[in-house]
């Protein structure tokens, strides 16, 4: 292979020159335990297992609505199911992990969303707190249409 | 030399974020008052709302499409935020593929179980 002058070794005009492998960024290894690191990476982690409670409690409601759904027998053996300690222990760690996500969630809010109201931006405080005010109005809510006698 | 021209790809990508987004906010504003409730308080005998209230409540259109909503932004919330733990938790950025396949396939039949279970409950 002849190299003419202005030619790029490796780039382009290279005989050998393999679009996929052109100027491969170097990465150097990381431990696949890198979150155990730092407590902000442990902290990162715990994040975003946060979505597994979420997966769980749509499993969780939705066999709860088929027991409704199916009448006062299948609802009784949905309970029992449900007052077994390792469902019980299991649906303590994933309401922590959802006010986990929730908390973190609101908390970013303010860094997605920017909102302006007569030429002011609105102080991501404010942004955060309707975050927080609105989770206790849902949550007043849901309580309301789930326990009014 | 001209630089080749390459239109860059359409990906479903903004789409996912869009959905993992708007489950993020349904599972934060939902799901911890509905777990209290149904996953700790009734189990631990602290409240015990009745079925036949509970069935009412289904009965209503208004709580089918808010649980539908709530349940189906979930889940594509799930699928967008594990299949990233996947890829750099687990390190498993080269069977990308395969992960994006799999979440995904579980988030759609997990909104159609979603949707039969509503339809049939009420």
């Amino acid at each position: 292979m002849t190299t003419e002058p202005g030619d790029i070794i490796g780039g382009a005009g290279d005989p050998a020159y393999q679009p996929d492998q052109a100027y491969q960024p170097y990465r150097p290894p990381v431990s696949i335990l890198w979150w155990l690191r730092r407590r902000t990476y442990l902290f990162f982690a715990l994040r975003e297992l946060s979505c597994l409670a979420v997966a769980w409690s749509v499993l969780y409601l939705i066999l709860l609505v088929r027991a409704v759904g199916e009448g006062g027998g299948a609802y009784e053996q949905f309970l029992v199911w449900t007052g077994m300690p390792w469902v019980v222990v299991l649906n303590v760690v994933a309401f922590a992990f959802l006010v986990l996500h929730a908390i973190t969630w609101f908390n970013l809010t303010p860094a997605a969303t920017v909102v302006r109201l007569r030429g002011q931006r609105v102080r991501p405080a404010v942004i955060a707190g309707s975050a927080y005010a609105g989770w206790v109005v849902v949550s007043a809510l849901v309580a309301w249409i789930v326990l009014r006698p | 030399m001209a630089e080749p021209t390459t239109r860059p790809r359409r990906t479903a990508e903004p789409i996912l974020w869009l959905l993992f987004s708007a489950g993020g906010v349904a599972a934060a504003l939902f799901l911890p008052a509905l777990m209290f409730i149904f996953g700790l308080a009734v189990p631990l005998g602290w409240l015990a709302p009745g079925r036949d209230h509970l069935h009412a409540v289904l009965a209503n259109p208004l709580t089918l499409l808010v649980l539908l909503g709530v349940c189906v932004l979930s889940l594509f919330h799930w699928a967008q935020r594990f299949r990233y733990t996947l890829f750099d938790g687990l390190k498993l950025k080269d069977h990308q593929r395969l992960i994006n396949i799999g979440c995904y396939t579980i988030a759609v039949l997990g909104s159609i179980a979603v949707a039969v279970v509503l339809w049939q409950a009420r």
